[in-house]
C-alpha cells in the first residue's frame, strides 16, 4: 500500500468518526443542510491536503468540482439561454409568447449557434468560422469605442487638471509624472536608452508601487476567504467555535 | 386684545410674504426640446436656475395636447435640480448652462401607471414651482421627441477612434515597404528559451488561456501567440498543450493550432485533443489545470489572457513544478502575482504587444507603430493640456473628456 493510498484512507476513517460523533452527540442532525455541511467539509479539507502534495483526495475533490461545474454550467446555459430564450419563445411555450418577428430574430443567433457545431464534421466544418468572425468582429467594435472612453478619455481627463500650488497640486503632479513614464515604458518602437530609458525606468517604479500596493490590498482580502473557510469549518462543522 | 391684535399682524405679513416668496421661486419661461444624442423617446425641459431653497421644489407635467390633462412627469427639490452644466457632453459648458436648470422626460405618470413618450409625437410641458404647499405653474411650451443617429457627444471617441486607426492602416502600409525596428521584450524572448528546454526534456509546453470569451481583446491577443507558440512547437515536435474556459476560445484556439501546424509542413503532429476545455468555472478551472501542472510536469507554462483571482493559484503551483513561467496579462489587479511567481510576464500592453515581435509579421509591426505614435500624441496632448489647464484655458481638457 502507498502513502498517498494510506493518507486516503486513514482521511476517510478519520472523517467517517468525527462525522458519526456530531451526529450522535447532536451537533449534526439527520438532514439535508448537515449533509451539505459534511460535504462541504470534506470537500474543503480535501482541496486543502494540496498543500501538502499532490494527493488521491485532492484530485477525488478536484474531479468532482469540475464535473459539478461542467454540469451547473449547462444546467444554466439551457434554462436561461437554450430553453429559456429560444425553445419557449421560437415554439411559443409558457404564457408569454413571442410576436413572428421576435422569432425570426432568434433564428439569426441559433444558427450561429448551430454553425458552431458543424466543427464536428471535416467537410462543412469550416461554415462554424462564420460565427467565429461574427463573435470576434462584434466583440471587436462594441469593445474599441468602450476602452477609447473607458481608459483612453477617461485617464486622459483625469491628469489633465490645472497644478495648484497645494497638497492637491503635488497629487495631480505625480500623477502626471507617473502616467506619462508609464506611457513611455510602453513605447515599442524606441530602444530603451538615454532620456527615454530613464523616464521608463521612472515608469517601472511607477508601476512596482502600485503592483506592490495592488497585491497587498488583494492578500488582505484573500485572508478574510481563508478566515471564513476556517469559521466554516470550525464552526458550522466541528462546533468548536 | 393686543393677542388678537398680534395674531391679525401675523397673517397679514403671512398673506404679504407668501405670495412673494413664492413669486421669487416662479420658474419664468421654461423650454422644451428633443433630448439630445439619444434613441429618441426623451425631451429635455429646461428653466432658469432658482434660488435653491429648502422646500422647494420642481413640478414637470407633460400632455398629449396643449388643452391637457397635464400629467406629473418629474418632481425634483430645487437644492438637487440638475443644471446643464451637468452634462457637458450634451449641452456644453458656459455661463447660461450653469445658470439653466433641466430634467430628461421620458414617460409621465397616469392613474393606473407610467406612460412611455413616443417619437414624433408632439408633448406639451409646463414648469411650476411648488413652495409651502402653494404651486404655481409656468407657461406652456412643447417639443417632439425623435431618435438622433449620431451621438455628438461621443465626436471625440469618434475622431480619436479613426484618427488612429488610419496612423496604424499608414504605418502597417509603411511596414509592408520597410524593416520596421521593435525593442526587445524580454518575456517574449523567454518563449523561444522555454520552447527550447521543453523540446530538450521532451516535455510538454502547456499554454493556459485566461478566463475572458473570444471578443475580449486580451483573449485575441493570447490566440495570436499561441499562433506563433504552436509554429514553433511544430518545428520542435514538441507536444503543446492548450487549456481553456470557454468553449469557443478552445475552437478558435484548436483553428489556430492547425493552421499553424499546417503552415511549417507538420499536419500529422496535429492532435486536436491537446485543446481542450478544462474547466467552466472559474476554481474548477484553476484546480483542473493546478492537477495537471502537478501530475503532467510540463517543461513550460505559458498563461496568457485575462486572469481573476485564479492567477495566483495557477502560477504559485506552476512555479512549485520548477517550469519556466511566462505569463502575460492586462489584468491590473492579477499583474503583482505573476510578477512575483513567474519568470517573464508580460505587462498590459506588452501582452498585444507580442504577437507582432514574435511574427514580424508587416501587418502587425504597423499596428504595432500605429500605437507607438498615437501614445506619442497622447503624450503630448497630456504635457500640453496640463500647461493650458494650468495657465487656465482647459479647452484641451474638454475636448478629451469622455462622455
Amino acid at each position: 500500500m502507498t502513502r498517498d493510498s494510506m493518507l486516503f484512507l486513514g482521511f476517510i476513517g478519520i472523517f467517517v468518526i468525527l462525522n458519526a460523533i456530531l451526529l450522535v452527540g447532536g451537533y449534526l442532525d439527520m438532514s439535508w443542510t448537515s449533509l451539505g455541511v459534511i460535504t462541504a467539509a470534506g470537500l474543503t479539507v480535501s482541496l486543502y491536503s494540496f498543500l501538502y502534495r499532490d494527493n488521491p483526495l485532492f484530485k477525488l475533490a478536484e474531479h468532482i468540482f469540475v464535473g459539478v461545474a461542467a454540469a451547473y454550467i449547462f444546467g444554466i446555459y439551457w434554462y436561461q439561454s437554450l430553453y429559456g430564450e429560444v425553445v419557449v419563445r421560437i415554439f411559443g411555450i409558457g404564457d408569454d409568447p413571442a410576436t413572428m418577428t421576435q422569432r425570426l430574430l432568434l433564428l439569426v443567433p441559433s444558427v450561429l449557434g448551430l454553425l458552431i457545431l458543424t466543427r464536428m464534421s471535416v467537410k462543412i466544418g469550416w461554415l462554424s468560422r462564420i460565427s467565429f468572425a461574427f463573435v470576434v468582429g462584434v466583440g471587436a467594435g462594441f469593445t474599441i469605442p468602450r476602452y477609447i472612453s473607458a481608459f483612453l478619455l477617461s485617464q486622459i481627463e483625469a491628469t489633465i487638471r490645472p497644478i495648484t500650488m497645494d497638497v492637491d497640486g503635488l497629487n495631480l503632479l505625480l500623477i502626471l509624472i507617473g502616467v506619462v513614464s508609464v506611457l513611455v515604458y510602453f513605447f515599442f518602437s524606441v530602444e530603451h536608452r538615454g532620456v527615454v530609458g530613464g523616464i521608463s525606468k521612472v515608469g517601472i517604479w511607477f508601476l512596482m508601487i502600485s503592483f506592490g500596493a495592488s497585491f497587498g490590498y488583494t492578500i488582505m482580502a484573500r485572508l478574510s476567504l481563508l478566515i471564513g473557510r476556517i469559521r466554516f469549518l470550525l464552526d458550522d462543522w466541528l462546533h468548536v467555535m | 386684545m393686543r393677542r388678537r391684535a398680534n395674531r391679525g399682524l401675523t397673517a397679514l405679513c403671512m398673506a404679504i410674504l407668501l405670495p412673494a416668496q413664492l413669486l421669487a421661486q416662479t420658474p419664468p419661461k421654461s423650454a422644451a426640446s428633443d433630448t439630445p444624442n439619444d434613441a429618441g423617446a426623451s425631451i429635455t425641459v429646461t428653466w432658469p436656475r432658482g434660488e435653491a431653497v429648502g422646500g422647494t421644489t420642481y413640478l414637470v407635467y407633460v400632455a398629449a395636447d396643449e388643452s391637457g390633462p397635464f400629467h406629473l412627469a418629474a418632481e425634483v427639490e430645487a437644492p438637487l435640480a440638475a443644471v446643464l452644466a451637468d452634462d457637458p457632453g450634451n449641452f456644453g459648458r458656459g455661463e447660461e448652462q450653469d445658470a439653466t436648470h433641466y430634467v430628461n422626460v421620458s414617460d409621465y405618470a397616469l392613474d393606473d401607471g407610467r406612460q412611455s413618450l413616443e417619437n414624433d409625437q408632439i408633448y406639451y410641458v409646463r414648469v411650476a414651482v411648488r413652495t409651502d404647499g402653494m404651486e404655481l405653474r409656468g407657461a406652456i411650451t412643447s417639443a417632439v421627441p425623435e431618435a438622433n443617429l449620431i451621438n455628438t457627444a461621443k465626436l471625440n471617441n469618434f475622431v480619436i477612434g479613426t484618427a488612429l486607426s488610419l496612423i496604424i492602416l499608414a504605418s502597417i502600409s509603411l511596414a509592408r515597404r520597410k524593416e520596421m525596428f521593435i525593442r526587445r521584450i524580454a518575456g517574449l524572448e523567454a518563449i523561444d528559451e522555454a520552447l527550447g528546454r521543453a523540446t530538450e526534456m521532451g516535455k510538454a509546453v502547456m499554454f493556459v488561456h485566461g478566463l475572458r470569451e473570444m471578443d475580449k481583446i486580451s483573449t485575441i491577443a493570447a490566440v495570436n501567440i499561441l499562433g506563433q507558440v504552436a509554429r514553433k512547437t511544430a518545428q520542435y515536435d514538441t507536444l503543446l498543450k492548450v487549456t481553456s474556459y470557454d468553449p469557443v476560445v478552445m475552437s478558435v484556439s484548436q483553428e489556430t493550432v492547425k493552421e499553424a501546424y499546417v503552415e511549417v509542413g507538420r499536419p500529422d503532429a496535429y492532435n486536436e485533443d491537446n485543446i481542450f476545455v478544462a474547466g467552466t468555472d472559474q476554481f474548477s478551472y484553476a484546480a483542473a489545470v493546478e492537477g495537471m501542472m502537478v501530475r503532467e510536469r510540463p517543461a513550460a507554462h505559458i498563461m496568457m489572457g485575462y486572469f481573476y483571482a485564479e492567477s495566483l493559484l495557477l502560477a504559485e503551483t506552476g512555479s512549485m513544478t520548477g517550469a519556466i513561467q511566462i505569463a502575460g496579462t492586462d489584468a491590473f489587479t492579477q499583474l503583482p502575482f505573476f510578477v512575483t511567481t513567474c519568470d517573464y510576464t508580460l505587462m498590459g500592453e506588452e501582452l498585444y504587444a507580442a504577437s507582432a515581435y514574435l511574427s514580424r509579421e508587416p501587418r502587425m509591426l504597423g499596428s504595432l507603430k500605429g500605437q507607438d505614435i498615437g501614445k506619442a500624441f497622447l503624450i503630448a496632448a497630456i504635457l500640453f493640456g496640463s500647461l493650458l489647464a494650468t495657465a487656465g484655458w482647459p479647452f484641451i481638457t474638454h475636448a478629451l473628456a469622455a462622455h
